[in-house]
């Protein structure tokens, strides 16, 4: 077996010399200081394949046009086996590549790896950087929620400031009149079709400069004998990989991304941030306001990489030893300051959402199309702790029916019925009766006619500021003059909506004295408790529009 | 001194292998989830109106024409849908989807011989859907059909085998 093997392995080398290739990679020889610190290269490029393979994945189930785009992705999370899975690989994988990028230079910066004869590989390197961010920028746009359009606006106006290339800049991005298809198109395009050629290409002209020079050896290594790159670095390298990995995974798995409303273009009230990474630029734009914001958006931006560019050629000095580099660890240290100043300054400033209300588009929200009697309904299921005796689609073997199966034969009336008197209506049933009044078992019976096997997991997502607004809701009997969602008075106005007409201030003060401020209206004061006022403002801004 | 410096090269090698598979085995195992299992179901589990019955004659099958929703991916698409629409004799409905069963042709009925025949390869169906000849593997599908007054009201299409 092992020599008919080896003779396969021979053909193959004979005609391809792969063997001989992967042999010559594999036994280059490396200085004897060698170690850990040199893993981040390689954790850098295993974390772009996975990228790679992430992004083709979900290109798979991904439809890359604007309102589409969101649906897809939405469909992705909520229904794609797996789906949020990938999509969080995807998300992460990207933050951890920033990360381990700049580990790496770092530590090529520390040891003075940049100096001749490697100046070239450094700028390639750096290049690898803005390609990476690159990356970041064009694929925040491609979810098409709220945070991605308008993270997207403030990142083409940007360009649009730039000196001479602006106009041209922000045509190529397609972002001349507004963010649109166009610019969507172009994002995609960057994103999926011109940048992994060329980070490809990058990668395989920095590993070969890597190669050409060797990695670079410490003081000492001259008197050393020089080892093998395999297997005790490809080890080491392995590991870190593995390490990298795992982290990616548990992120992917426990951290929940989070995926905002579609896009609104019409929305004032939005507060636009950029990914994490990107929030030190933003601070740094928001402390330049007015005539100097052209130095913060275009100047110190361009000084920086220019500055990183030429790292080679402003420290000529011979010195590598790391524990001699006072200047360079210097310069990490202030970096390393500010950049956290500014980012902390950033999240510190970041307000919380005008309305109020976070809603997670992650999950299902089947929820948002009840009635609030409905949705009282769920309060009143949970209230009365339904799920302990019955099933509610799938996973079944408990005591009483599956209630996804009940309302295509049974009518509200029945149910009432059933629920003042389970024993009556079902002899021998063990449902106890449920201690409601008739008003709250309306509901109650009004949700489970509701209820089919493909919104049951949507309605156990519905959350609790709105199961308990709908009770106040309720409870105020405000449907007797409002509408929402369809069913409702008309006295007044709809209240669908409503957090795109008002704000949360102006709607809270409104319930205790409506005259005041809309003069002529019929509705009465309402004293509500702060919990009760909270929760049902809450409810009636979570409303589909 | 030689061995140890051995069997240390072979944990290196070992253990280079085993991450390595174990990483291409995590990927790859959520590869093929994410690919391969379907998604989680979101019917339209809503009956659709289709028309009136009441004039139908026993034994004569109508093609009868509506609109459906269906889920295609993140889409719910509204389409035109047919079903030929048969009163039996006893006044049950059935109405059988419009695609033949062998590969997925537009059959029709043809009054003369009162059979339905799909033009592609011959096969021969009869009134109750029943195969009479051809290559058909399996009897037309049906759509779960129910009867309010003299509406006909149709539900999902069904392979016979599964239905109980």
């Amino acid at each position: 077996m092992r020599r008919r093997w080896n003779g396969v392995a021979a053909w193959l080398d004979h005609r391809t010399g792969i063997q001989t290739a992967v042999r010559n990679f594999l036994y280059e020889e490396i200085p004897a200081s060698s170690g850990w610190r040199q893993v981040f290269g390689s954790v850098a490029i295993f974390l772009f394949l996975t990228q790679a393979f992430t992004g083709a994945l979900l290109a798979f189930n991904y439809a890359p046009t604007p309102g589409d785009a969101y649906n897809s992705l939405r469909y992705i999370l909520t229904e794609v086996t797996g789906g949020r899975i990938v999509r969080g690989l995807h998300h992460w994988g990207a933050s951890m590549m920033i990360v381990v990028v700049v580990l790496h230079m770092v530590q090529v910066f520390l040891y003075g790896a940049y100096k001749k004869p490697r100046e070239a590989t450094w700028m390639v390197g750096v290049v690898l950087l803005l390609v990476t961010l690159t990356y970041g920028l064009t694929g925040y746009l491609l979810p098409w929620d709220n945070r991605a359009y308008w993270g997207t606006v403030v990142a083409t106006q940007i360009a649009a400031h730039a000196p001479f290339a602006g106009p041209y800049l922000s045509r190529l991005l397609g972002g001349e009149e507004a963010v649109g298809v166009v610019t969507f198109a172009r994002f995609y395009g960057l994103h999926v079709l011109l940048l992994p050629p060329a980070t490809l290409l990058l990668i395989a002209t920095h590993v070969y400069l890597v190669r050409k020079h060797g990695v670079a050896p410490v003081p000492g290594d001259e008197v050393r004998p020089r080892r093998q790159f395999y297997p005790v670095q490809v080890f080491r390298d392995t590991v870190a990989i593995f390490i990298a990995f795992a982290i990616l995974f548990i992120l992917a798995v426990a951290a929940r991304v989070p995926l905002e409303q579609l896009a609104d273009p019409t929305d004032t009230s939005y507060t636009p941030r950029p990914e994490w990474y990107f929030l030190f630029l933003f601070q740094i734009l928001k402390m330049l306001s007015g005539p100097l914001e052209f130095v913060g958006a275009v100047v110190l931006p361009t000084l920086a990489v220019l500055a990183l560019v030429l790292v080679p050629f402003l420290d000529r000095g011979e010195m590598v030893k790391v524990t001699r580099r006072f200047v360079a660890a210097c310069v990490v240290l202030l970096a390393a300051v500010t950049w956290t100043g500014l980012t902390v300054a950033a999240v510190r400033g970041t307000p919380p959402p005008a309305t109020g209300v976070e809603i997670d588009y992650s999950a299902p929200t089947d929820w948002m199309q009840l009635s609030p009697e409905e949705m009282a309904g769920v309060a009143y299921f949970r209230q009365e702790n339904c799920i302990s005796c019955h099933a509610v689609g799938g996973d079944g073997n408990k005591l009483g029916p599956d209630l996804t199966q009940t309302t295509t034969h049974k009518d509200a009336a029945w149910m009432i019925e059933h629920f003042k008197h389970p024993a009556v209506v079902r002899p021998g049933t063990s449902m106890p009766p449920i201690q409601l009044s008739d008003r709250q078992l309306n509901s109650l019976a009004a949700f489970l006619l509701k209820l089919n096997p493909s919104n049951a997991t949507a309605l156990q997502n519905a959350p609790e500021f709105a199961t308990q607004g709908a009770l106040v809701y309720q409870a105020n009997q405000c449907a007797v003059c409002h509408m929402v969602n369809g069913v409702g008075m008309k006295v007044g106005p709809p209240l669908n909506g409503l957090s795109k007409r008002r704000t949360r201030d102006w709607v809270e003060r409104h319930f205790a004295d409506p005259q005041k401020l809309s003069p002529g209206s019929i509705m009465p004061p309402y004293k509500l408790s702060p919990k009760d006022l909270d929760n049902l403002t809450s409810y009636l801004f979570a409303l589909p529009e | 001194m030689q061995t140890t410096e051995v069997s240390r090269r072979r944990f290196y090698i070992g253990s280079i292998y085993a991450i390595w598979a174990a990483i291409c085995a995590a990927l790859g195992l959520q590869a093929l989830v994410y690919l391969f299992f379907p998604p989680k179901i979101r019917r339209e589990s809503d009956w659709i109106d289709v028309g009136d019955i009441s004039r139908l004659t026993p034994n004569a099958p109508v093609e009868m024409t509506f609109r459906r929703n269906r889920v295609d991916g993140w889409k719910v698409i509204s389409e035109k849908s047919t079903a030929w629409v048969v009163r039996q004799t006893d006044r049950s409905v059935f109405a059988f989807g419009p695609q033949c069963t062998h590969l997925g042709c537009a059959y029709h009925w043809e009054d003369s011989k009162s059979e339905f025949i799909c033009p592609c390869h011959n096969s021969i169906f009869a009134v109750d859907g029943r195969v009479i000849s051809g290559p058909a593997p399996r009897p037309l599908d049906r759509y779960q059909a129910k009867v309010e007054g003299a509406r006909l009201l149709l539900g999902r299409l069904e392979q016979p085998e599964n239905r109980a």
